[in-house]
């Protein structure tokens, strides 16, 4: 009888060694290249055992959220699963809103928590938290490792978790005994894990049902998300080719730009709250629509009762749970959207030629109608620069540039999304689901780490960048030359535009008060700092940002009270929309119930 | 509200399911599901959980659940994608599973009342476990209904205590989960 493979591996897998030499060792065999960490009592063994090899490159940040975020960028632009290492207590919690965050924008993250030895569990010792407890609900899945003998296994199953289905951040909390203990170390196998298979074909009749609903639509669309780029460049590949043979239209949610190229005529721009007029109208108008890899988050549908009416509704998605969420869907696909768009596309090239599908002329016709609102114009000045402008001059001065782009959160962050253009995937980073300030840079080292070559740059508020400013100091020791660019309207401006619609112009607490002076801040840290608040310095400034080859600090001073638009105000729907030369009259628009959500 | 832009849904109608959810048996599994019902503002009804299969470290968790339809369905979806969850039946989609449940009642008294404790017990086929001058400790299993009713008679009779033991059940006929 021959030898099966796993046979073959528990050979040469018996090697005896220490339960922080594992984690070392199993790092290597996941071919993890960084990991993203910060020291401290309780995983002492695992950074000594780091210090006698140099495959694993430490990345030493300087707060583990940031840790985490840097995790993140380095998975979303890498295709890759990002590793942290942190302490336990205080740093278990410093990470949770990184783990929180890459649950919610569904990013492969493997983080190793230190935690107190075994027989001091649950006696509140120092620095002991309930991390398994606390991280629950703010992971895919979680571990407490309490036996050297199930170590091994569960290290290489936390990858297997992380980023196989819906992807997700895995915990893997490890007492400071069992670092120390020795034990057999295994090598990953074929299967890792006994039950969780996740679905990832999709079920062949669903799809030719959905191919053949696509075939008769007069007013169709495609709509899809961050799952497309999850899934992982054939993916895009695919829906492009999809794209092209359909003559559909598409537009993507924040998390799918660069799924599909922004500068084609097909696509219609980002939907959602401040996706565009034409988007969102479409989404609103269709007769079927074609969901792929996003998941009707309430961003995107606005009231939901209102949310396209008049659609039968595909729903590709790897996570069952997605499909019937929010929306109905009459045609639900679980799977993977490689798998489902490489059975589509075979099954659309097989329709019979003699079929006629109904002429997109009509529908076309209707879009050019929409676009022709021009729902992206904003006023422009010569004296002040409008932050627009600075995002549109930051596109063109980077066009053909091997270009990575992260942002904060809020209004910045929109402008990004709606005058930044993504022709592939994985080069935009930014905090959907979670919307958590201070994403921006420590993604930016991240997306750095993983392309030391690239442009990258963290698109960035002047609030937000203080929530993990200290990470300059990261992009300092590493010699990663990162470009923090931030559009400076002096207000936690997404608030501020909230307050002025909905509030009555009361800023309560938005002003950005007693900001450092960024310059001098960059300096500070090692770096170099631009500062620009003339419109017709602007081109030259940019250009020497992204010249310096270390990292920058770019203080852009913009129009303060500059709205983001369009808007889908709150309680209304997508083809209630407002449009920037109409915010005068917002206050009109939005309902008194519209005023209590978020 | 599960969405930010949701209104009140209007009340669609509400059933009752019983699902029956065979989970690796390790440390936590039991907190995330109850988690997950908190968290997602599920409801539980009931819930039973013990090892059935030692060699396997299989648990099986039965959960007493109202919700609509679509809450149902997202429910079963949600426990399903659990890692360490393996299946998730829907025990009353198959028609009416066999539901029983364990009650001991503690019921304290003399005289007359105390003779007609033990007569109701008897009368409903429960056991006495425990017996003194002044008390009687008796277990009853039933359906849910039989097991409310009996509560209710004994609570007129000098109840003082009840311990249950939520829902086991399983679905008719020949065909295993
Ligand atoms: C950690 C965190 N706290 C609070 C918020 C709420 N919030 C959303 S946008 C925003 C203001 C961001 O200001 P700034 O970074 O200057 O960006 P701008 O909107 O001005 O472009 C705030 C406070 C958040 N998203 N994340
Ligand atoms: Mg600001």
């Amino acid at each position: 009888m021959s030898k099966t493979k796993s046979e073959t591996v528990s050979e040469t897998a018996n090697e005896t060694m220490s339960g922080a030499e594992m984690v070392v060792r199993a790092l290597q065999d996941q071919g993890v290249e960084h990991l993203f960490g910060y020291p401290g009592g309780a995983v002492l063994p695992i950074y000594d055992a780091l210090f006698h090899q140099d495959t694993v490159r430490h990345i030493l940040v300087r707060h583990e959220q940031a840790a985490v975020h840097a995790a993140e960028g380095y998975a979303r632009s890498s295709g890759k699963v990002g590793c942290v290492l942190v302490t336990s207590g205080p740093g278990a919690t410093n990470a949770v809103t990184g783990l929180t965050d890459a649950l919610m924008d569904s990013i492969p993250v493997v983080c190793i928590t230190g935690q107190v030895p075994t027989q001091l569990i649950g006696s509140d010792a120092f620095q002991e938290a309930d991390t398994v407890g606390i991280t629950r609900h703010c992971t895919k899945h979680n571990y407490l490792v309490k036996r050297i003998e199930d170590l091994p296994r569960v290290l290489h199953e936390a990858f297997y978790v992380a980023s196989h289905g819906r992807p997700g951040p895995v915990v893997i909390d490890i007492p400071k005994d069992i670092q120390f203990a020795k034990g057999a170390y295994a090598r990953p196998t074929d299967n890792q894990h006994k039950t969780y298979r996740p679905v990832v074909s999709g079920d062949i009749e669903r799809i030719r049902a959905a191919v053949a609903l696509m075939a008769s639509a007069k007013r169709p669309i495609f709509y899809t998300g961050g799952g497309v780029i999850n899934s992982g460049p054939e993916a895009a590949r695919l829906l492009r080719e999809l794209v092209r043979l359909t003559g559909f239209p598409i537009t993507s949610t924040l998390m799918g730009l660069g799924a599909y190229p922004a500068s084609d005529q097909q696509f219609l721009g980002m939907l959602g709250m401040h996706g565009t007029y034409e988007a969102n109208h479409a989404m609103h108008d269709c007769d079927v629509m074609i969901n792929i890899g996003a998941r009707f988050d309430d961003r995107i549908t606005g009231r939901i009762d209102a949310f396209s009416p008049g659609s039968r509704k595909i729903h590709i998605d790897i996570d069952p749970s997605s499909i019937n969420k929010n929306v109905k869907a009459d045609i639900g696909i679980v799977g993977d959207c490689a798998h489902v768009l490489e059975d589509m596309l075979r099954l659309w090239k097989g329709l019979p030629q003699d079929v006629e599908k109904p002429s997109l002329k009509g529908w076309w016709g209707k879009i050019a109608g929409w676009r022709a609102r021009n729902c992206l114009a904003y006023r422009p000045s010569d004296t002040v620069i409008k932050p627009q402008y600075a995002l549109e001059r930051l596109q063109a001065l980077t066009e053909g540039r091997d270009t990575y782009i992260t942002t904060e959160v809020g209004q910045h962050q929109m402008w990004a999304a709606q005058f930044l253009k993504f022709d592939e995937p994985n080069r935009w980073m930014t905090s959907g689901g979670l919307g958590t300030m201070g994403y921006g840079l420590p993604a930016a080292i991240g997306a750095q780490i993983a392309h030391p070559e690239a442009l990258v740059i963290d698109v960035a508020g002047e609030a937000s960048i203080l929530m993990n400013m200290q990470e300059m100091s990261t992009a300092l020791q590493h010699r990663l030359p990162i470009k923090v660019f931030i559009l400076n309207n002096e207000y936690m401006g997404m608030v501020r535009q909230w307050q002025e619609l909905l509030h009555g112009g009361r800023y309560s607490e938005s002003y950005s008060h007693s900001l450092p002076d960024f310059v001098k801040l960059a300096e500070a840290y090692g770096g170099v700092g631009i500062r620009c608040d003339n419109p017709a310095d602007l081109d030259a400034a940019i250009l020497e940002m992204i010249d310096t080859p270390r990292p920058v600090i770019f203080d852009c001073i913009v129009d303060k009270m500059e709205n983001c638009f369009p808007m889908i105000p709150s309680g209304k729907a997508h083809n209630e929309m407002i449009l920037g030369d109409a915010a005068e009259d917002i206050g009109a628009i939005i309902d008194e119930k519209g005023k209590a959500l978020v | 509200m599960s969405s930010v832009y949701s209104e009140p849904s209007p009340a669609a109608p509400t059933s009752r399911h019983t699902l029956a959810v065979i989970v690796d048996n390790e440390p936590g599994v039991l907190a995330r599901i109850a988690g997950l019902f908190s968290g997602r503002g599920y409801n539980i009804e009931s819930l039973t959980v013990s090892e059935t299969e030692h060699e396997k470290h299989l648990s099986r968790i039965t959960i007493v659940t109202t919700g609509t339809e679509a809450e149902i369905e997202q429910i079963k979806a949600q426990l399903a994608r659990l890692v360490p969850v393996h299946r998730v039946r829907d025990l009353s989609d198959e028609g009416p599973a066999i539901e029983r449940e364990l009650v001991l009642l503690k019921v304290v008294g003399q005289g007359d009342q105390r003779v007609e404790a033990l007569r109701l017990a008897q009368a409903f086929g429960a056991r006495t476990l425990d017996a003194t001058l002044s008390s009687f400790i008796f277990e009853f299993t039933g359906a849910l209904e039989d097991v409310e009713r009996f509560i209710g008679i004994m609570a007129d009779c000098g109840l003082v205590e009840v311990s249950r033991t939520g829902v086991a059940a399983m679905s008719r006929g020949a065909e295993a989960m």
